[in-house]
């Protein structure tokens, strides 16, 4: 019997809502799956596709990018922009294999602690139930590489 | 700036099967500017055929490198240290630059990674579109800087036709009556005794007519 | 007389001008083509012959023109410039001169997107301007495009189009005004419903004297049903049908449609009479030919005059 499967995923948030989200779920001491490893971004803006595929390359079964309320970024428009982004980039996964319903774009705030925690179980269990990114397994060993490329990569 | 927007990844990956290494080359010209084929569209496309290959299989080794411009054989020279190590090269610049690798690299397996469209400018972030197809004796002059060979579906010269309707073309309302647009401008600068005047037959010679076409400049040529 | 054309000839005499049209057959049917012709025969001075009309292939218009023709009728030879550069132009010109053919209309043609072979390269080598200004050439000077001396050359009586309803709307005179200065002889409109606006574009060419210059035929269309009068009114560009036509033909039940069409032709032609500076009518029956006898005699068109042909 293989082991049961645990998802990896990266969640790029956003320091103005998302990221401050995950501290206040931390304090409000909310259960979220572990599973869910989190990159800082000054903005979701700043998600470029290449980080996407970054962390699919380097083994992750799910990434989600989260960003500010419409209308709330504190860059303008980077939120929507991301959003643009990412459902080009879900295109892109179709045509490379791997699955465009392994990404997703979210919206919440920074007070938002409950609904972080929340988001982050339902990615998690959807991403279970999808099964390993088909290249799990034939890239570097996962979780480390997945986070690691990607911050890389935002920081270029 | 000469656009050009990337092949459909399976295209891409039929070229690239037979190959264990190969060198996927950018350009920091036009390419960049329009969002194709750049350092940024070298590390997209070059990530999604790792993983895409891996998926079937298969542990393709892919070189990246972005050339200042690859349209010039100085610049191509960079890339003369890694072409022995690789099998075969993926250009993401436009057929000038393509083509300029095969002349160079001539035992070396070359494919286009884009389709190279045509010469425009950028309406707004995102969206190009066509203002000029190089017909070698520039009409701007006397179409009020709107081009009708460029820009009218039928490109006439002494145009518009009976399929101008609301300032739109006939063959689709995204697309602007390069006409309409002329007459407008032309009434703006005051100048609509210029539309009387019949542009008469154009000589296709300065543009392709004649072959492929070619400048020589003796002050500078060697 | 500057050709041998009958329309020519009908025009010079002072008589209103009728001529209709015939669409080429899409395969090797020479006899449809024949049978087309024998319905116009006699109601009509000559018969313009379309060219890969809305960008379909049919068979050509000089050889379904040769078999008017044959048949003693008078073809108006249709050429596009989405087809053909300028030397296969001269080329078939001089062609369906050498068949007795004479008199010509010069188009652009409808975009390849709108036909059948919406993947094909449009050639327009030449704008119908452009193409006007060579026929003349052809004709006046006895030269081709390119400047060489043609061997007899060929007497066309050149004619070319015009839309009144297209935009902008201040330009349609003005490039009415072009294609005269580059020649035309004669000029076929779009089909007409909205005829105050038509009215207004005439009131326009008369200011510059342009219908003493060339001979302008009215295009007419006879509706066949309401949903055709939509189609043409949403769907075709550079078309200007106003809603009182629709409604009227939605008004009579479905089986009377046709008869409300042909009579809104009628009427058409009737009121378009009384306008200074129409000179004849151009009578569009699209794969409704066998009509035109019936429009020609309601009209009051019928008998053609005989200009000794």
């Amino acid at each position: 019997m293989m082991e049961e499967f645990e998802p990896v995923i990266v969640a790029f948030c956003c320091h103005f809502c998302a990221y401050t989200a995950a501290d206040m779920a931390g304090s409000l001491r909310l259960c979220y799956p572990a599973n869910v490893k989190i990159v800082r971004v000054p903005c979701s803006g700043k998600v470029d596709t290449i980080h996407i595929l970054k962390a699919f390359e380097g083994g992750a079964d799910g990434v989600y990018v989260a960003g500010c309320l419409e209308g709330d970024c504190h860059f303008k428009n980077g939120n929507v922009r991301a959003a643009k982004r990412v459902t080009y980039t879900r295109k892109l996964l179709e045509d490379i294999g791997i699955g465009g319903q392994r990404l997703e774009m979210v919206n919440l705030s920074a007070g938002m602690g409950e609904r972080f925690a929340e988001i982050a179980r339902q990615i998690t269990e959807k991403i279970r139930k999808l099964g390993p990114n088909p290249i799990r397994n034939l890239t570097r060993p996962v979780t480390e590489a997945a986070v690691q490329t990607s911050k890389e990569q935002t920081l270029q | 700036m000469i656009t050009a927007e990337r092949k459909p990844l399976e295209e891409i990956i039929e070229y690239i099967r037979p190959f264990q290494k190969i060198l996927l080359v950018g350009c920091n010209e036009c390419v960049t500017v329009c969002a194709a084929g750049g350092r940024k569209e070298v590390g997209i496309l070059s990530a999604s055929l790792q993983m895409s290959l891996l998926k079937q299989g298969k542990n393709l080794q892919i070189r990246e490198h972005t050339l200042e411009r690859q349209c010039d054989p100085e610049y191509v020279e960079e890339l003369t240290p890694m072409i022995d190590g690789v099998d075969a090269v993926l250009s993401m610049a436009c057929g000038c630059g393509v083509q300029e690798m095969s002349r160079r690299f001539k035992d070396k397996p070359v494919f286009p990674a884009v389709n190279t469209k045509f010469m425009g400018a950028s309406e707004r972030q995102g969206v190009w579109a066509e203002r000029c197809q190089g017909c070698g004796d520039c009409l701007l002059g006397i179409t009020g800087g709107i081009c009708p060979i460029a820009r009218c579906s039928k490109q006439l010269m002494n145009g518009p036709c009976g399929g101008s309707t609301t300032g739109k073309c006939e063959i689709s309302p995204d697309v602007d009556c390069a006409w309409q647009l002329i007459w407008d401008r032309l009434k703006a600068l005051g100048l609509e005794d210029r539309y009387e005047r019949i542009i008469p037959a154009k000589d296709w010679r300065p543009g392709r007519g004649a072959g492929p076409r070619k400048i020589i400049r003796e002050d500078l040529a060697e | 007389m500057k050709t041998e054309s009958v329309l020519e000839k009908v025009l010079a005499s002072g008589n209103l001008a009728v001529t209709s049209e015939c669409g080429p057959p899409r395969g090797c049917v020479p006899e449809k083509v024949r049978q087309k012709a024998e319905l116009l025969r006699g109601y009509v001075d000559a018969v313009n012959v379309t060219d890969n009309q809305t960008a379909m292939v049919r068979m050509s218009s000089f050889a379904a023109a040769v078999v008017l023709r044959q048949l003693g009728l008078h073809p108006i030879l249709q050429m596009v410039t989405r087809d053909r550069n300028r030397l296969a132009m001269q080329s078939d010109i001089i062609g369906a001169y050498s068949f007795d053919i004479n008199t010509m209309m010069c188009l652009s043609g409808d975009h390849p997107q709108f036909g059948d072979h919406p993947m094909a390269a449009g050639v327009h080598d030449i704008d119908s301007i452009q193409f006007v200004q060579m026929v003349k050439k052809m004709r006046d000077e006895g030269k081709f495009q390119g400047g060489a001396d043609i061997e007899s050359p060929p007497r066309m009586f050149i004619g070319a189009a015009a839309n009144p309803f297209a935009d902008p709307f201040e330009l349609r005179v003005a490039r009415l005004a072009k294609k005269v200065a580059a020649g035309a002889d004669f000029i076929q409109t779009q089909c007409i419903y909205n005829l105050d606006k038509f009215e207004k574009w005439m009131e326009g060419v008369r200011n510059r004297g342009l219908h003493e210059k060339c001979h302008i035929l009215a295009g007419v269309t006879p509706i066949k049903t309401v949903g055709m009068a939509r189609y043409m009114k949403n769907k075709v560009p550079g078309m200007d049908v106003p809603q009182e036509v629709v409604d009227r033909m939605a008004g009579v039940p479905k089986e009377k449609q046709a008869d409300e069409g042909i009579k809104i032709c009628v009427e058409t032609i009737e009121r378009l009479k009384q306008v200074k500076g129409v000179a004849g009518f151009h009578i569009m029956a699209i794969e409704w030919e066998q009509k035109v006898p019936e429009i020609v005699e309601r009209a009051g068109l019928y008998p053609r005059p005989n200009v000794g042909i």
